[in-house]
């Protein structure tokens, strides 16, 4: 697979001052990553700003076994036009510290704040210092994805640590009183904190408190082999496993410098529009019953769960967990299951735009529904939302075209354009997106080519890297996988959309009474596990 | 058969048809809903299995907090004691009086509010104050609602106004329609239903009575939940008292009472499926929309009482 090395970022940046160095050993071409010197690096996220890029990431990873000193910062960005592009920046093991990108991107702050954790670099100028990741109790030198920290051995609890709170963001008034929820739940959903500041009912700021589902997914890839790695990666956050393993599989693939067969990819293209909808429909049900519309909730989850049956039975697994492989997919369509997943895609599609008529002609849904929890497009565009609950904010960005991967290149791809950001532009988007899943789906079934579902899989040499973006059901995942010898992975890094999403939930809640805080959550759906990793 | 033996019967009737008629409303929404449902029983499993539990308090949690089950759970059953659903003429059918009734259940409200707010966690408070705000708007609209047909009794004890109803000649009287339809709002908004809140949910966030049981386990809870449901049927009750009383046993026979359960029975179900399709075909309401809701019910409520004094008095 050779494609003409993506010079554009290069050429802007030079015109900008700032000296690059292409990698040769990072894939694909189109992809390109880029060496900036160390003092070039807020300089360079000023620029890619100007030129009206979007942030996607930034992490940080040791070299591994070529140089087992060199300490490295990633960042990547993507411009409509001019798709992906990725920086690196060397730095010094010594005393590691880097310049802070988050006064031009703010959502680049979190994943500062994670790299200050995981790596002990020092981020400066980050307008906020706290830990992240890393919860009070951890012993403060223990950097989990630095070579040095050995991750087999139970960290030696510090007593001294143990009662340290988080500095929430303070209020000083005597009117305004704090509510603390979670992150254990009355309900059975993942565990996350959220501190409201309120005054009476109305929310004056709510703050997020994460990682408590930090599984370390990072530092146990390293080591992997490919296989145990996809199993790994396909387990970061259970509702998009298919969005996840594709990720790593496209970006070990890349690697390797392989491509897959059509038929393949035909296949993954069916699996993530499949649980695109699956997933659509359980949160439009889940979102009617936070508003306590429970006969949206039981229809739903009957489609969802209809949907769950046929994929035990066509792939093998109700989540369709393991069913993509690297090099293709694990399970092969026969033509008379092409029928029936067409057949069960048209059906229920169908009920949905029935549900949807319900739902539309109820006012007391309606009513609780429009005008909540409303992010603006200027905040949409500024943080960089993606996936769905960016379309609905007037931002739409699209792995599918702007990654241009199979089988989306030969697709067309409707972008549902929602402009309001509220709660039932959201559920606008989710609706209009089973329509669109549906749609594609029948579409690649019916030209499903022939040929192998699996090709070879060469390991490439120590030290190539591979990038790749898919867009799974929340929106763009991104990872970075490197390898080591033996074929095994060095490095692995993954940014689920949730990472981004996150900072909108905190912007959207202001405007909604205490008692419509669930609503708005529930319409945005962010994994806490794709963030905490 | 002495009346006495009838007034405790009915008593325990309330107690114990209580959690029946709550996992009878629960399994008609479940069905509405096409789903199986966990079955009318389901109510006293939960309550009976609640007891069997260990209680576990709260370290901050002041004898409020402990006694606050029993004082809710027996004013709510003093209260529905009093009300006449078989017989209407019973030894206890002087205290029952519908002030004194908003009365005893405004004092299960107060010690709930104050033990939503004795273990001092964010959602009780929370709870509290959005109970005590609703109840401030619900009290008096129940009140006038009742009034309207207090004034034509000339009383306020249920016994009595329910044989002016009975007694007097069936006449279409605008103002009690526009008394019902102010007491079923409000009756909704008291047992903590939907539109008003959301009895099944489990969000921490969005609950108003719920908020205040947060904490509660073991046979508090169980206290709790049976008092709610009593709630329920009290409600219930009392709008088929105030409206629809025909059916009721004036004497105390075995025969007539069988009868009057029988009739009574019919009258509740007509009811809760009233409840179960409304509660099926609606959403919650915005938190600030209920005082709109329970100002509706009160404007309604002392517009039937207007229109008594324009169309009926002295007719």
């Amino acid at each position: 697979m050779k494609h003409l090395a993506n010079t554009w970022f290069a050429e802007q940046l030079s015109n900008h001052n700032i000296y690059t160095e292409y990698l040769e050993d990072h894939h694909p071409a189109r992809m390109p990553c880029l060496d900036i010197r160390h003092l070039d690096w807020a300089n360079a996220s000023k620029t890619a700003k100007l030129l009206g890029m979007r942030f996607v990431a930034l992490w940080a990873a040791q070299a591994g076994q070529q140089d087992k000193k060199a300490l490295y910062a990633y960042m990547a960005f993507v411009h409509p036009e001019h798709r992906y592009a990725l920086l690196r920046t060397p730095i010094n093991l010594e005393n590691p510290e880097i310049a802070s990108i988050s006064q031009h991107y703010i959502a680049a702050y979190r994943m500062e704040r994670n790299m200050q954790d995981m790596f002990g670099i020092k981020v400066n100028d980050i307008f906020d210092n706290r830990w992240w990741i890393k919860h009070e109790h951890w012993p403060e030198d223990a950097h989990p994805l630095l070579d040095s920290f050995d991750g087999n051995t139970p960290m030696a609890s510090d007593p001294d640590r143990a009662d340290i709170d988080y500095d929430y963001v303070p209020c000083d008034s005597e009117c305004a009183y704090e509510i603390p929820v979670g992150p254990v739940h009355a309900g059975i959903i993942e565990p996350g904190h959220f501190r409201f500041l309120a005054v009476g009912e109305k929310i004056l700021n709510m703050e997020e408190r994460l990682g408590y589902v930090h599984k370390g997914i990072e530092k146990a890839m390293q080591g992997r082999n490919v296989e145990d790695a996809l199993k790994l990666a396909g387990r970061v956050s259970g509702d998009s496993t298919v969005g996840h393993s594709w990720v790593f599989a496209q970006a070990c693939e890349y690697a390797a410098d392989m491509s897959i067969s059509t038929r393949a990819s035909y296949i993954r293209g069916v699996l993530c529009e499949r649980e695109r909808m699956a997933n659509h429909i359980g949160d439009i049900g889940a979102v009617c019953n936070d508003a306590a519309f429970a006969f949206m909730h039981v229809q739903c989850s009957r489609l969802r769960e209809d949907m769950a049956r046929l994929h035990a039975e066509a792939f093998g697994h109700r989540l369709l967990m393991d069913c993509i492989s690297i090099g293709g997919v694990s399970r092969d369509l026969s033509t008379d299951m092409c029928q029936k997943l067409i057949q069960q895609s048209r059906d229920i599609a169908a009920e949905v735009e029935h549900l949807r008529a319900i739902y539309a002609d109820a006012p007391s849904i309606q009513q609780r529904v429009i005008g909540a929890g409303i992010v603006s497009i200027e905040d949409a565009t500024d943080i960089g939302l993606l996936g769905f609950v960016g379309r609905a904010s007037g931002h739409y960005p699209d792995a599918r075209i702007e990654a241009v991967y199979a089988p989306y290149d030969e697709l067309n791809v409707p972008i549902p354009k929602g402009k309001l950001g509220g709660v039932s532009t959201r559920v606008w988007v989710r609706f209009e997106e089973v329509a669109n899943a549906a749609r594609m789906i029948i579409q690649l079934l019916e030209h499903l080519p022939e040929g192998n579902i699996q090709t070879a899989w060469k390991a490439p040499q120590a030290g190539e890297s591979g990038f790749a973006a898919i867009e799974g059901w929340r929106g763009e995942i991104a990872a970075w996988v490197r390898f080591a010898q033996d074929g095994s992975i060095d490095r692995y890094f993954v940014r689920d959309p949730s990472a981004i999403n996150w900072l909108g939930l905190e912007l959207a809640v202001r405007t909604v009474p205490v008692p419509d805080f669930p609503l708005v959550n529930k319409s945005f759906n962010c994994s806490y596990a794709g963030h905490d990793l | 058969m002495s009346s006495m033996f009838f007034q405790c019967l009915q008593a325990m009737l309330m107690l114990l048809m209580a959690p029946v008629l709550a996992g009878f409303l629960s399994t008609l929404k479940a069905r509405l809903q096409n789903r199986h449902g966990a079955g009318i029983l389901q109510p006293w499993r939960d309550i009976r299995k609640l007891f069997g539990k260990e209680v576990v308090l709260a370290e901050h949690a002041s004898w409020i907090f402990r006694f606050t089950p029993y004082i809710v759970f027996t004013a709510t059953a003093m209260a529905a004691s009093v009300v006449p659903a078989l017989l209407l003429d019973t030894p206890l059918s002087l205290t029952a009086d519908v002030i004194a009734l908003v009365a005893l259940l405004g004092l299960a409200r107060f010690f709930l509010a104050l033990a939503g707010m004795d273990i001092g966690t964010a959602f009780g408070g929370m709870g509290a104050s959005r109970e005590m705000t609703f109840a401030a708007l619900a009290e008096p609209a129940m009140l006038m609602s009742v009034f309207v047909l207090a004034i034509g009794a000339h009383s306020t004890n249920l016994t009595t106004m329910i044989s002016h109803t009975l007694t007097t000649p069936l006449l279409i009287q605008p103002s009690i329609a526009f008394a019902l339809v102010a007491m079923l709002m409000v009756a909704i908004a008291e047992a903590g239903r939907i539109p008003i809140d959301n009895p099944t949910t489990h969000l921490e966030l969005t609950m108003i009575h719920e908020a205040m049981l947060l904490e509660y386990s073991g046979r508090h809870l169980a206290l709790m939940e049976w008092a709610s449901m009593v709630k329920l049927l009290l409600f219930s009750t009392l709008i088929i008292d105030l409206f629809i009383p025909w059916g009721i046993s004036v004497e105390s026979s075995f025969i007539g009472v069988l009868l009057a359960f029988v009739i009574w029975l019919l009258k509740l179900i007509v009811l809760l499926v009233a409840l179960a399709v409304l509660e099926t075909s609606l959403a919650k309401l915005r938190l600030f929309e209920v005082p709109q809701y329970l100002g509706t019910a009160f404007v309604l409520a002392f517009l039937g009482l207007i229109l008594h004094y324009m169309l009926e008095v002295g007719a």
